[in-house]
């Protein structure tokens, strides 16, 4: 009895992973196969070709595509974690009247549907005429990255313990030197953390980078792979499409999987985003 | 202490002054534009039309009465109807998959960190990623299931998954499960994690099998983890958008809230409409929520 449900277990758990790792298994395996064995469901491409990977990374603008993604997300990353730096120290720290108001207002934000900004959003871009430019994404992206930093961080500063920073208000140090000198040091791994969540948020943003670019070259990675065809309509270029995918998720699992830790713990801090 | 408050404003003036320019302002402004008869070529050529965009009647002179708007549209109403029925679905599958996923994890055996690192490869996969290699393993004429599901014996004909009527929701339904019960079962985990052993410990002594541990002492323990981590859940499944417009593209079936608004705003050429219908979509999804909070007596105490 206790043999079969240890296999019963044993079972499941394999189940779990299997299910968690063959579709990506499968994209690998699609990209490197090449001409018409791309059309035979096997789970082992009979000859290794890197064709599909030339192709992606030599014709058409997907390498721009792909520096598009690293300076949007790179961007948002940065003003995010610059701006909720000290809006956490103000939220986590300091007790003034509508201080849990603001906190629910933030969480509000962050779980927004994003079209009920699109229509104004695309006015407000128009009109700074950033419409096609990656600044456009920049600025919008700032409606889910933000809320969810300073969400994260103020979580982090408020474990942090109290006794440091009323050592240097006995000192005499002013609110900017208590966040600059001392939280900011301590503050890394936290950053680190919110900063890898939100860049893989903005890394995969779809709608905005969608509604707000109309030319390949300002194209960032997702909307690049939704809009990747082939030579003619009906012919959709699956290696081709699997090895943008690829590309662009390996370092993303990478990440993942060295963070593993830091990523979890971050996560049920922030309890947003899926 | 006034010092110190004053220094918190100063503090927070840049994250509002950036939250009010990228989501307060831009609300207000598709709110308003919802009562306008904006089209996208010219924003700026606009006439204040009241309700008409929600709702108004057409009496032609023959007599006869026409009804307009948003609220008798029945592709929008169909639109809601997915969405809703999408969210409920898809977050009832992950909660009780994620259960299942979190309480295998919180056993103890050798091998739980290479699990564990398994299920988050889902969640680190972009959306459209996920939604592009699920086309082609769903892919009517050479995708892998199909062909397995075939050999097996189990259809004798191929389905055209994403594209036909009687699949296409559960194709996105499949999708999204798979991307985001991995969410779900970290955050069942961790409130699994949080629970005193000795609790367990007690119930166990008392000769309680593991089926009324779960339902008597676990459950009820880390009820209030759940319900919070099935709103956030619920809440971005109400406003899908990149799964549905990449899996299953022009499909009435599948066409979600969001859709909807954005085809209207930006490629119909009814500005003023698709800002009704983001209006409508965010009434809607704020009364459901208000709903749950309600129902479900949530709590977020501010700040943790």
């Amino acid at each position: 009895m206790r043999m079969l449900k240890r296999a019963a277990f044993y079972l499941l758990l394999l189940a779990i992973v299997f299910l968690a790792v063959f579709p990506f298994y499968y994209a690998i395996v699609t990209s490197l196969k090449s001409g018409t064995e791309l059309f035979q469901a096997s789970l082992w491409p009979q000859s290794f070709s890197l064709a599909n990977y030339r192709n992606v990374l030599t014709e058409g603008p997907f390498l721009r595509n792909l520096v598009n993604s690293l300076i949007v997300s790179g961007a948002v990353v940065a003003i995010s974690l610059l701006i909720g730096i000290t809006a956490a120290y103000a939220l986590a720290r300091i007790r003034f009247r509508g201080r849990s108001g603001l906190m629910l207002a933030i969480l509000s934000v962050s779980m927004f549907p994003q079209v009920a900004a699109l229509a104004g959003l695309f006015e407000i871009i128009r009109a700074l005429h950033l419409y096609n430019s990656l600044l456009a994404l920049i600025l919008s992206y700032m409606i889910f990255t933000l809320p969810f930093t300073v969400w994260v961080l103020t979580t982090f500063v408020h474990d942090l313990p109290v006794e440091i920073e009323e050592a240097a208000i006995l000192d005499g140090a002013g609110p900017w030197i208590i966040v600059s000198r001392i939280f900011l040091p301590l503050m890394w791994p936290a950053l680190a953390t919110t900063g890898l969540l939100a860049f893989i948020t903005a890394w995969n943003e779809f709608l905005f980078a969608l509604t707000f670019t109309s030319t390949n070259m300002q194209r960032t990675v997702p909307v690049a792979i939704a809009l990747l065809s082939g030579n003619s309509q009906f012919e959709i270029p699956w290696g081709n499409i699997m090895a943008a995918s690829v590309t662009v998720t390996v370092p993303l699992v990478v990440l993942v999987l060295i963070f593993q830790r830091r990523i979890v713990s971050g996560l049920t801090a922030g309890g947003v985003n899926g | 202490m006034r010092r110190r408050v004053r220094t918190a404003w100063l503090f927070l003036t840049p994250m509002l002054f950036v939250l009010a320019v990228v989501a307060g302002w831009p609300f207000l402004r598709t709110v308003y534009y919802s009562f306008t008869d904006a089209s996208l070529a010219d924003l700026d050529a606009r006439r204040w039309v009241g309700f008409d965009n929600y709702f108004s009647v057409l009496r032609l002179p023959s007599g006869r009465v026409l009804y307009d708007g948003l609220l008798v549209d029945p592709v929008w109403w169909r639109a809601v109807w997915n969405t809703v029925r999408f969210a409920v679905v898809s977050v009832a599958c992950e909660t009780v998959l994620g259960m299942i996923v979190a309480l295998a994890l919180n056993a103890e055996f050798p091998g739980r960190g290479i699990v564990r690192a398994a299920i988050l490869i889902p969640w680190a996969i972009p959306t459209i990623v996920s939604a592009k290699m699920w086309q082609w393993m769903l892919n009517d004429q050479f995708g892998i299931i199909n062909v397995v599901l075939l050999n097996l014996g189990l259809i004798d004909t191929k389905i055209a998954w994403t594209a036909s009527a009687d699949t296409a929701m559960i194709a996105v339904l499949i999708v999204d499960i798979w991307k985001t019960t991995p969410f779900m079962a970290l955050l069942i985990l961790a409130a699994l994690q949080m629970l005193p052993r000795e609790i367990l410990e007690v119930a166990k002594l008392d000769g309680a099998s593991p089926w009324q541990i779960f339902w008597r002492v676990t459950l009820p323990l880390i009820r209030p983890a759940v319900m919070v981590a099935v709103i956030f859940r619920a809440l971005d499944a109400l406003r899908i958008f990149d799964l549905i417009y990449v899996l299953t593209p022009n499909n009435v079936q599948t066409k979600s809230m969001s859709i909807f608004a954005r085809e209207n705003l930006f490629e119909f050429d009814k500005f003023a409409y698709g800002s009704a219908a983001s209006t409508l979509l965010f009434l809607i999804i704020g009364l459901l929520t208000i709903a749950y909070i309600r129902i479900g007596r949530l709590s977020f105490d501010g700040g943790r």
